[in-house]
């Protein structure tokens, strides 16, 4: 559908929901066209194809509201769409923190963030393949040892988003995102081992190239191999960026509105405190051009912006959107997030945590006897105490060096501690998704094995 | 709510007929294919939740859309819309046929309505159609009843959650056949503060059942006391021991375990790649004597169970591990096919802009002559966990980790201290092995169950007498 379209469906949805008695509404609507193609031991395995279209209304009886969502534009279907929504807020408590943005807290303009590639747009199914094939190719080609295949994905999607309030906000744009991934099998003595690697880009050109990534899934792959596990210690731990991003992740969860009013976050009341040594700078930021996190405006219709999290060490800032802003007698940071069929919620933008100086063989080089993470599996994180326990694979650091695989173990510790020991920080920043890290070296860490 | 016969309504909701169903799969087929179908889907989701002592938010979700397969050999083309028109599957069916070759027969198939062969979730009234004041009031009385249990409960969060979803499966093996499957779910997290220290409890329940199963012997009220009583006990909950030790499993919801360790490596599409750490051990020993696991998709009411699953195919019950030695895998079609070896039911998907593949509905070990004292009161110092939190595992090299949520140590054969969550890691194809005891006490999980794979969510069961592995590591802080 065109820009036009879609505003006509919105301004329809917020003219019913006023005829059913809504006092004030807001409407996103977002469609998609998506091609996703597998490719295995250089057979083509999967094609997929769609264009998927849904809406979604938020409608306030006074400070009562409920949200509707249905993939059907019907006039008819809009219009059961307002009437069950306003029917379902009647219901419910009043909540005087809920409402709309201020007027005066909406975005103005909406800046050009670079975001949609006509090329991915226009990817064929065979182009896509063909991707796929060399990725897939390049891994199974460069070892023996690599001897089977999960196989290869390529992904192209390109998206729509409307958004608009009876608040007086209208604003769309258009985004594209082109993915490959490679998951190669690599065994040796009978036992096997799977990795992969993955590029991920709004732009095709920004891609990396395909035989790079089947290559690096191939050699993580083959890393693992004659794993083994260790015995229980503490030890110092480094991240991999990879994995590091993850540590972001949870922060990020930490200091979302939401967490902190319902006091499931280990981080309730540490606005202002030290958290972390000098050197460590995380920023949220939604204005950079072509990022995965970026977006013209939040999804209520605010700026994005640059926002100081942690500075140098000190929690500067929590992340809002309007309702948890209004919980904490606070300011949203244009944080919040939206998906179709839900209320506003708080998620990061671009959220990094700044390159350091060092570079990551130099971190390795740093550990006499450690762990190097390069994969984290379960859910071990407690969000309310920040307590902290993961299945891990990586390898064993001896005098400086990677030493050889291990698997079947676990690590543990606490966010708050690991944050406060965090010891060095890698160079080697690389923009693959929207939360990312460095290289992070722990100072110590529980390690448990046999 | 609609209470036609499923194939009826979608016609008519659509605007199709019977032929045309005919036409699309006949011409789906067309080129040199094995297999097509058309996959229609209506959900309607319906949620409420508490916080802050009030019922302040509300939601109700319809999507609706159908899918077009084509199968050759081993690829699938796909192509899905959520506008249903003749053109909008003639377009898709163009589309998802890209994957076979040219000059097949062309011809026509004929495809009979089927009946289903289970009806596991008959009910009165689909718990999507219950007055929603009934459901403010019961997340109402939650929140009086947790906070009244102790004072320490800072604030509840509840929620009631109930689906509705119509489906209908056209397929060119000469059926289409449909099914209304209901799902309730009612979650409570309560947060207990005490000096300082906050910690959380969660627990909660559900199935393909009536609303008012939530209410029978007031269930909800239990479900809140347990949320209460978690979030109490780790309050007082000291490190977990980190390293290699004893495990006893309690029963129930630590099934979860069956799920990582072996279910998911047992999955047909898997073995049939040869990815599995299990692959080729079919006959062979890979559990204790003592262990028989199931999957059985036609427990009636369960959250984990299907009349049919999302290729029309009757769920079945499937012996994995019959008395240690491995007996089957958990197919759908193009697998078992690909594999010459029977349907069992487990073809499933998250909604129609997903491509099936196999999955688990209800997996649990059958129950052992052990009581659960014997089993406690045989390990000298080990580790009890009595709920978890998820789990997950690498197929390949067979490691996977679950989260115990609720654990306590174990001294002298008695249950003492409680421990804070730990991960527990171990392998698929050796963690059976080590079972030494099987309780008589087989339970199955409350109905909370959500199992994700390669991006796609499905509600599944587990169940669990109490065991005891002997020897897993536990991933705590406390080493040595």
């Amino acid at each position: 559908m065109s820009k036009e379209l879609l505003e006509g469906v919105a301004e329809r949805l917020l003219a019913a929901a006023k005829r059913h008695g809504a006092t004030a509404a807001d409407v996103v609507v977002a469609e998609s066209d998506a091609l996703e193609v597998a490719v295995r031991l250089g057979g083509v395995e999967k094609l997929k194809q769609a264009r998927q279209k849904h809406l979604g209304l938020r409608a306030f009886i006074g400070d009562r509201s409920a949200v509707t969502s249905s993939s059907d534009f019907s006039p008819e279907a809009l219009e059961k769409l307002a009437a069950d929504s306003c029917k379902l807020a009647a219901i419910l408590a009043a909540d005087p923190f809920s409402g709309l943005p201020e007027t005066e807290d909406l975005a103005t303009q909406i800046p050009e963030l670079d975001l949609y590639d006509a090329g991915v747009a226009a990817l064929s199914a065979e182009e896509a393949i063909d991707m796929a094939r060399q990725g897939e190719q390049a891994a199974l080609d460069a070892d023996a040892r690599i001897t089977n295949s999960e196989g290869a994905e390529c992904n192209a999607s390109t998206a729509r988003v409307l958004y608009a309030s009876s608040g007086g906000f209208t604003g769309s744009y258009s985004s594209s995102g082109i993915s490959l991934s490679v998951v190669p099998v690599a065994s040796h003595n009978g036992a096997m081992q799977r990795d992969y690697w993955y590029s991920s880009q709004r732009h095709l050109a920004d891609l990396e190239n395909p035989a790079q990534i089947g290559k690096k899934a191939a050699q993580r792959a083959l890393r693992r191999l004659d794993a083994r596990q260790v015995r229980t210690c503490e030890v110092p731990v480094v991240f991999d960026p990879q994995m590091a991003a993850g540590l972001l992740h949870h922060l990020a969860s930490a200091i979302s509105g939401y967490a902190l009013y319902k006091g499931t976050s280990f981080l309730v009341g540490k606005l202002g405190e030290r958290i972390a040594p000098g050197f460590v700078t995380v920023v949220d930021d939604g204005t950079l051009p072509g990022r995965h996190g970026s977006k013209p405006f939040d999804g209520e219709g605010l700026a994005t912006r640059r926002t100081m999290v942690i500075e140098n060490g000190v929690l500067k800032s929590y992340l809002f959107d309007t309702y948890s802003a209004r919980k904490l007698g606070s300011r949203s940071t244009g944080n919040a997030s939206r998906s179709v069929g839900s209320s506003p919620h708080v998620s990061p933008t671009n959220f990094v945590l700044q390159a350091g100086s060092a570079a990551p063989e130099e971190i390795i080089g740093s550990v006499k006897a450690g762990l190097y993470v390069t994969e984290l599996i379960g859910h071990g994180i407690n969000g309310t105490t920040g307590d902290y326990s993961r299945g891990a694979v990586g390898l064993w650091i001896e005098n400086g060096e990677l030493a050889y695989p291990v698997e079947e173990i676990t690590i543990a510790g606490n966010l708050l501690q690991m944050y406060a020991a965090i010891e060095m920080i890698g160079n080697d920043l690389d923009y693959r998704s929207s939360v990312i890290a460095p290289t992070v070296k722990i100072g110590k860490m529980t390690v448990a094995g046999n | 709510m609609e209470t036609r016969e499923p194939v009826a309504f979608f016609l008519d909701r659509f605007g199709l007929s019977a032929r045309n169903l005919e036409d699309t799969v006949s011409s789906a087929i067309a080129r040199r294919a094995d297999y097509a179908d058309i996959y229609f889907e209506l959900r309607t989701l319906q949620s409420l939740s508490l916080e802050d002592g009030i019922v302040k938010s509300a939601g109700q979700h319809v999507s609706q859309g159908a899918g077009v397969r084509v199968v050759a050999g081993d690829k699938t083309g796909y192509a899905h819309s959520d506008d249903v028109t003749i053109e909008s599957l003639r377009i898709a069916t163009r589309t998802a046929q890209a994957i076979a070759q040219h000059g097949g027969e062309p011809g026509s198939v004929a495809v009979r309505p089927a009946k289903l062969t289970h009806d596991l979730y008959h009910l009165k009234q689909s718990p999507s159609d219950v007055a929603l004041d009934d459901k403010v009031e019961l997340l109402n009385r939650i929140d009086v009843a947790a906070r009244r249990q102790d004072s320490r409960i800072k604030n509840v969060l509840a929620s009631v959650v109930a689906e509705h979803k119509i489906v209908v499966i056209a397929s060119s093996a000469g059926f289409v056949v449909g099914d209304v499957q209901p799902l309730v779910r009612l979650n409570v997290t309560c947060i207990a503060e005490e000096n300082g220290r906050r910690e959380q409890g969660t627990y909660g329940g559900g199935g393909r059942v009536e609303y008012s199963y939530l209410l029978e012997d007031d269930r909800y009220l239990r479900f809140t006391r347990t949320a209460v009583e978690h979030a109490l006990r780790n309050l007082h909950a000291t490190e977990a021991p980190a390293g290699s030790m004893t495990v006893v499993l309690g029963p129930g919801w630590p099934g979860v375990l069956l799920h990582e360790a072996i279910g998911h490596g047992l999955e047909g599409d898997f073995n049939r790649k040869k990815v599995s750490a299990f692959s080729g051990l079919l006959g062979k020993q890979v559990a204790s004597p003592l262990c028989t696991v199931v999957d059985d998709g036609t427990m009636a009411n369960r959250r984990g169970s299907l009349n049919i699953d999302d290729e029309g195919t009757p769920t079945g019950r499937t012996v994995l591990i019959e008395k240690g030695i491995l007996k089957g895998y958990l197919q759908d079609r193009l697998n078992a096919r690909l594999m010459g070896m029977p349907l069992t039911g487990n073809g499933r998907r998250e909604s129609f802009a997903h491509i099936p593949m196999p999955r688990m509905t209800n997996t649990f070990m059958l129950s052992g002559e052990s009581t659960a004292d014997e089993i406690i009161g045989s390990v000298d110092r080990g580790l009890y966990a009595a709920y978890f939190g998820g789990g997950q595992v690498d197929i390949t090299n067979g490691k996977f980790v679950f989260s115990a949520n609720e654990a306590y140590l174990i001294e002298g054969g008695k249950v003492t201290r409680p421990v804070k969550g730990a991960t527990l890691i171990g392998n698929g194809p050796d963690v059976l092995t080590r079972i030494s005891m099987v309780g008589n006490d087989l339970h199955l999980d409350e109905g909370i169950g959500t199992c994700g794979k390669d991006g796609q969510s499905v509600p599944v069961g587990v169940g669990l007498p109490t065991i005891r592995i002997d020897a897993l590591t536990v991933g705590g802080t406390q080493a040595g």
